[in-house]
């Protein structure tokens, strides 16, 4: 792997410093996406900047109606969390639907969100729940953070320090998954407070994440999985490769939608 | 260059590594310890496997830098003396290696399982959580007999769920 230098901070400050005075750093959270682009040469950070023991990033809690998660937090620790077990269970399945067992115990939540690849499964809830992406700057929309494929709202240097989702009445997610990657080939987020619904669906998407806001519409008005017979997903906005065809993951993102509006309530993981 | 120092099998180690110097390479080049090896270097094969902190990691995936002030345990600390861990035990009562290329990490990523799966095993548990772990003998069934054997000596036979 190309040399880089390894840096351990302690403070989001210090990072962020440590950020600004370096040509072409990057921040290293869990690595498990970070640290194999760069074994194949696609990232050549001059710098990395560790940010996996930050105290200020870690910790669960729930307050307010919200569940704050520290954006170091590991895929394992959400998964395990009694609390988002109690209050987004489907949050926490989703969580253990990651990669697999090795993998979860490294990867974080922030890292996930950051990294927004098109078919990660962290996207989909924070969008579907309509969390708010907390840095070390601002607090982002999660409607105004995922921009495109691989692509976020934010700036360079930025930190993603706490995910804060509302707690909904229920949510539920359903995942198709690589059975090599593990990563969806469609998965679908959805949420339901009051009489409001939000669906967001990841790994089928040419531009990555998305709100089905056709399926929104209907759910609000009537939320059955039923209710999702005569609905569309248009193809034209899919992503077409080996494993699967835009066609394909339009009619599966549908499925998915299907499927997690029957595991309301539930921490169903996809394994 | 960084400096570390971790405990490794409970032996204290420290060494000046290169920044971008993975924990699976500090320990197979470096210290001279191969027990741990690596397979497809790409985070997907399990055979790196060890515990950090008591968690298991695929350290071809950790610089041996992020280890720095961690307690490593490699499949070399596993035995006592010349008493084998009743994991490796179960492997080698039911044969659960062909090559053996797979088996350090297989190993590691049982005893993980034993000691932190919150609940009952059963073998559909069992595989889905050693699905990061490939052995390209195939030869699972006994793998995940032996696991489910080790189980069952190590947290006594109410640890597996009635069939």
């Amino acid at each position: 792997m190309h040399p880089t230098r390894y840096h351990r901070v302690a403070t989001v400050a210090e990072a962020a410093r440590l950020f600004a005075g370096q040509e072409d750093a990057s921040y290293l959270s869990g690595g498990h996406t970070l640290l194999p682009t760069m074994k194949l040469g696609l990232r050549q950070p001059s710098d990395l900047i560790d940010l996996g023991r930050i105290e200020e990033m870690r910790g669960i809690e729930a307050a307010d109606g919200i569940l704050s998660i520290g954006a170091a937090t590991r895929h394992a620790e959400t998964a395990a969390s009694p609390l988002v077990r109690q209050h987004i269970p489907a949050l926490a399945g989703l969580a253990g639907s990651i990669g697999d067992r090795h993998v979860r115990h490294r990867g974080t939540m922030g890292g996930s969100v950051a990294n927004n690849d098109p078919a990660a499964d962290y996207p989909a809830a924070v969008l579907g729940l309509g969390a708010t992406v907390v840095t070390d700057r601002r607090r982002i929309a999660a409607d105004d953070f995922f921009v495109g494929l691989y692509e976020t709202a934010l700036e360079p240097g930025e930190i993603i320090t706490r995910i804060a989702y509302p707690i909904p009445e229920s949510a539920g997610y359903a995942k198709f998954r690589s059975p090599a990657s593990r990563f969806a080939i469609a998965a679908s987020f959805v949420a339901r407070t009051g009489g409001v619904v939000r669906v967001a669906v990841t790994g089928a998407g040419s531009a990555g994440v998305f709100r089905a806001r056709e399926l929104e519409d209907v759910l609000s008005r009537d939320f059955r999985s039923e209710a999702l017979a005569s609905c569309r997903i248009d193809p034209e906005q899919m992503l077409g490769d080996l494993n699967g065809t835009p066609e394909y993951r339009a009619n599966l993102a549908l499925v998915m939608t299907r499927r997690a509006v029957d595991a309301m309530g539930e921490a169903r993981s996809y394994k | 260059m960084a400096f570390v120092s971790m405990t490794i099998n409970g032996t204290p180690v420290s060494r000046e590594v290169e920044d971008h110097q993975f924990l699976a390479y500090f320990l197979r080049e470096t210290l001279g310890m191969t027990g741990t090896h690596v397979g497809c270097d790409t985070t997907q094969c399990g055979c790196c496997v060890v515990r950090l902190d008591g968690v298991s990691v695929k350290s071809c995936t950790v610089l041996a830098a992020q280890a720095d002030g961690c307690a490593v345990t490699t499949v070399e600390g596993l035995a006592t003396g010349e008493v084998l861990h009743p994991v490796q035990r179960a492997f080698q009562t039911h044969h659960a290696l062909q090559c053996g290329f797979c088996t350090p990490g297989m190993i590691m990523a049982a005893v993980d399982l034993i000691d932190r799966h919150p609940g009952a095993l059963t073998p559909e548990i069992v595989r889905e959580e050693m699905e990061g772990n490939l052995c390209r003998c195939t030869g699972y069934h006994n793998i995940v007999k032996a696991i489910l054997a080790a189980a069952e000596e190590i947290r006594g036979p109410s640890s597996l769920a009635a069939e």
